[in-house]
């Protein structure tokens, strides 16, 4: 066996064990069938808007354009993941919330107020609306940290009742709002030829990189997911980070509603981030975590997120009604998840220890 | 094939990433005998274990079983061919009944007659003496308890090669006495055991033969009457051994200031777990120690120490300061540091990599907004794992994937990486090697000779009095006296933890 044969064997084994390996897979593999099947699909053109704002417009944008809501979720999601050992379904219902509190107050403005009103305004309406999607949040974390609830079942009943209270807050009334500029936040800022959902996605995924990198949120979430009694023992306190990653996801879900109800200056109570709870849990089992909490991988998350936005636009492509796309949707899924399952990923870290040790038994037979 | 032989293995190999471990092993076990399995933590006692019973396949060599050769590729198979395993770490489910435990997987057909099956449940029990009954759930009971039931399960299974992995490590006396009696009825029955252990002792008051092992190779297979305890160890070490008599030697130079402001001072110490109110107090430099069965409350005390548990009542004073001590992370910044009994439980954090492992309780200490370096923390964990000679394949390595030796000296890195003035070691030689236990017992002595005060408890009498200069003893959760210089030897103690006097125990 010559020596560059074998390093290129170890390579390899690295890159499938890197965590980033299967949903960069995923990923490659829904280009390459788009490329395929139609490689104008990543075309990319400057084009005048209805507003005659010139911006960029082709599928590639649209998927990081309307990703951006699940890749903000997918960051809190993976942290509660960790900590808690289980995952929040009642988002899509505190995103609805988050919405309904932002056009509460936005909607009292008159039409043609001035900028800083306008900005100060805004401004206000999206702090009350972090602290309400916060406190929603910390509501489920104290279910399942004091309480010792399951987290499904403790956020069962902001999933069950989120929409309601959504509605209940504008008096189930249906707002529009006309100010043009409400809309610049889900959609483009004149003159900017990017959608601004990017740019806030961009945001958050620094903010909590620096969060990552200055504080030790990691292995504070981590080391409770694996063994609270360990790390109580350790100083740390269990209940109290199961609380902050919850209260971390409501942030998420603040900024995800604002973009939501910025997207159509409108919000309809029922159907606003419908099922998105789902996608975002799906989007941290793509990026291979472990739903039973513990270590975790953000990035992965992230790069899942993208690839769920990602086939539901190829499928699309494809003229999947929308009706129908849940169903092909879901068979995508399951091979995917397939793929990047513990199972799966054992063998083929069995396969590589099968080549080692026979190395090794060789190597052996060499010195005898 | 050797007469008699139920169990033979011929150059069983097996190779993991990097680690060779195990090299052309050969391992016999015959009918009716006790075959006591040695070695050092990572000598290979497990792999084999697993390899025989299906949990790791082979990667070389032949096993027959009573002649025939046989494939064994999972658990299942090996329960099939009369293989029964009790581990150290209870496999069973704690929230099904005893007798559901031992009947699991084993009933034909959709029917179960459960009636049936808790009377015989009920008879086996008696019959081998286990204080449990068959509708109690497993959970509830004491885990002396609860691996006896493990073996139950694997005696009723008609086994005809039973293998016992540390089940006594975390049994008390009477109970170890309760089991080796099982052990020998088994025996008389043809059975083979093999038995794992780290406790010379029961090796040679119940084997009859041992197999050594030592870096995943074969040392040699000895009939018990030829070798010695001295040279078991130094087989088992690979050198010669004389390290037990130069700790007594090093206990000799104390030199503790008993009239001095104690570092650790409680009074009326009351917890919520069962204890009453206690008094205790430890000096600069002072080894001392808690002594008792099995839930006499030592671990409780120590724990009401470490806030670990909720404590209600009583005043602290660290070095004559008056303290408040409500969860471990103020004792860790009081200076206490506590290393745990339960250590897969309460100390490891298990899919965490060595280094974070490592680095946790300082870490905490420092804040949650003051996160090492990468550097530091390599450098830290560098240090702590050359100095503690922790065998690990990298830092990176999570803890769990380390044998229980190693994993109980990282966490005891991180308790001296938090540098505290007082050390609270609760059990750290249970289920390690000897080699192990002796360097843990040398580092305490040694921890004292800088200035530390270490509280030291552990299950083995004379690991005690080779260490600790002084001695709480516990019954019942009350702290029943207190024993120091002349009185620390094994009958005093004896007596004093058993309440009654001393002659019966001479």
């Amino acid at each position: 066996m010559t020596s560059s044969k074998t390093s290129a064997k170890g390579f390899l084994l690295k890159v499938v064990r890197n965590p980033l390996f299967f949903p960069l897979m995923a990923l490659l593999l829904l280009v390459a069938v788009n490329f395929f099947a139609d490689p104008t699909f990543f075309k990319i053109s400057l084009e005048p808007s209805s507003t005659g704002n010139l911006i960029l417009s082709g599928n590639l944008i649209s998927i990081i354009d309307n990703a951006s809501e699940l890749v903000i979720l997918a960051i809190g999601m993976t942290l509660v993941t960790s900590a808690s050992g289980g995952q929040d379904i009642s988002v899509g219902a505190t995103i609805a919330i988050a919405g309904s509190v932002i056009l509460r107050f936005v909607k009292v403005l008159p039409d043609n107020v001035s900028g800083g009103r306008f900005t100060f305004v805004l401004i206000m309406s999206f702090l009350v609306c972090v602290v309400a999607s916060a406190l929603c949040g910390a509501f489920n974390g104290a279910l399942v940290a004091f309480f010792k609830i399951q987290p499904m079942v403790a956020t069962l009943i902001l999933f069950t009742a989120g929409r309601s209270i959504a509605a209940w807050i504008n008096n189930n009334d249906n707002i529009s709002i006309n100010d043009a500029r409400f809309g610049f936040f889900g959609n483009f800022i004149p003159g900017i030829p990017v959608p601004t959902p990017v740019f806030i996605t961009a945001i958050c995924l620094i903010v909590i990189a620096l969060v990552l990198k200055f504080t030790n949120l990691r292995l504070y979430a981590q080391s409770v997911g694996i063994n609270a009694s360990s790390s109580r023992l350790n100083g740390i306190n269990p209940k109290f980070i199961k609380l902050l990653s919850f209260i971390i996801l409501g942030v998420c879900v603040a900024v995800c509603g604002f973009i939501k109800v910025s997207r159509t200056s409108s919000i309809t109570y029922s159907v606003i981030a419908n099922n998105i709870e789902m996608d975002a849990i799906l989007a941290v089992a793509l990026g291979g975590n472990n739903l039973g909490g513990g270590k975790f991988n953000l990035t992965a998350s992230v790069i899942g997120a993208y690839v769920i936005q990602f086939l539901t636009t190829t499928l699309f492509k494809f003229k999947v009604s929308s009706s129908e796309i849940s169903a092909y949707k879901a068979v995508v899924v399951i091979l995917l998840i397939i793929i990047s399952s513990p199972f799966v990923r054992k063998w083929f870290a069995d396969m590589g220890n099968k080549i080692r040790a026979k190395k090794q038994a060789n190597v052996g037979k060499e010195v005898n | 094939m050797e007469a008699g032989a139920i169990l033979e293995m011929r150059g069983i190999c097996k190779y993991f990433p990097g680690v060779r471990a195990l090299e052309k092993v050969d391992f016999t076990l015959r009918e009716g005998e006790i075959h006591a399995l040695m070695g050092e933590n990572g000598a290979g006692k497990s792999t084999l274990i697993k390899v025989l019973t299906g949990v790791y396949p082979k990667d070389g060599g032949d096993v027959k079983l009573l002649g025939t050769p046989v494939h064994i590729k999972s658990p299942q198979d090996a329960q099939n061919a009369g293989i029964a395993t009790v581990y150290q770490e209870i496999t069973l489910c704690p929230n099904l009944t005893v007798a559901e435990n031992m009947y699991i997987g084993r009933t034909k057909g959709p029917l179960t007659n459960w009636r049936k099956i808790n009377a015989d449940a009920d008879h086996l029990l008696d019959e081998l003496g286990i204080p449990a009954s068959a509708k109690d759930q497993l959970g509830n009971c004491s885990i002396a308890v609860q691996q006896m039931v493990a073996i139950a399960r694997a005696v009723d299974m008609d086994c005809k090669v039973l293998i016992l992995d540390e089940p006594t490590s975390s049994l008390d006396e009477q109970e170890v006495q309760k089991l080796f009696k099982l052990m020998r009825d088994l025996k008389s029955k043809g059975v083979g055991i093999i038995f794992v252990t780290h406790f010379l002792e029961q090796v040679y008051e119940v084997c009859d033969r041992i197999t050594v092992l030592r870096d995943g190779m074969l040392v040699g297979e000895y009939i018990i009457e030829d070798l010695p305890r001295v040279q078991l160890v130094s087989k088992m070490l690979g050198k010669d051994f004389d390290d037990m008599a130069e700790i007594k030697s090093d206990s000799d130079a104390e030199k503790v200031d008993y009239n001095g402001t104690p570092v650790y001072q409680a009074i009326n110490l009351t917890g919520t777990t069962g204890i009453k109110p206690f008094n205790f107090e430890i000096h600069k430099g002072e080894v001392n120690g808690f002594t008792g069965l099995l839930g006499s409350g030592r671990s409780e005390s120590v724990r009401a120490i470490f806030g670990a548990d909720r404590v209600i009542a009583g005043d602290v004073k660290i070095n004559g300061k008056a303290v408040k001590i409500r969860k471990p992370l103020d004792a860790m910044k009081c200076g206490i540091s506590y290393l745990p009994e339960d250590r897969k439980n309460d100390g490891i954090v298990g899919d965490l990599s060595v280094r974070d492992n490592i680095i946790l309780a300082l870490q905490v200490m420092k804040g949650f907004f003051k996160p090492f370096s990468r550097a530091q923390a390599e450098k830290f964990a560098d240090k702590y794992i050359k100095l503690l000679n922790i065998k690990t394949a990298s830092q990176d390595t999570p803890i769990k994937s380390l044998s229980g030796g190693n994993q109980q000296k990282v966490i005891l890195a991180r308790w001296l990486l938090a540098n505290p003035q007082y050390l609270i070691l609760d059990e750290p030689t249970r289920g390690i090697d000897v080699g192990t236990k002796v360097e843990i017992q040398k580092l305490v002595l040694k921890l004292a000779a800088e200035g530390k005060s270490v509280t030291f408890i552990s299950s083995e009498i004379d690991e005690m009095i080779r260490t600790c200069s002084r001695l709480v003893v516990m019954r019942d959760g009350k702290v029943v006296g207190e024993l120091k210089d002349d009185d620390l030897n094994q009958n005093k103690i004896m007596a004093t933890i058993a309440g009654g006097e001393s002659n019966d125990i001479q």
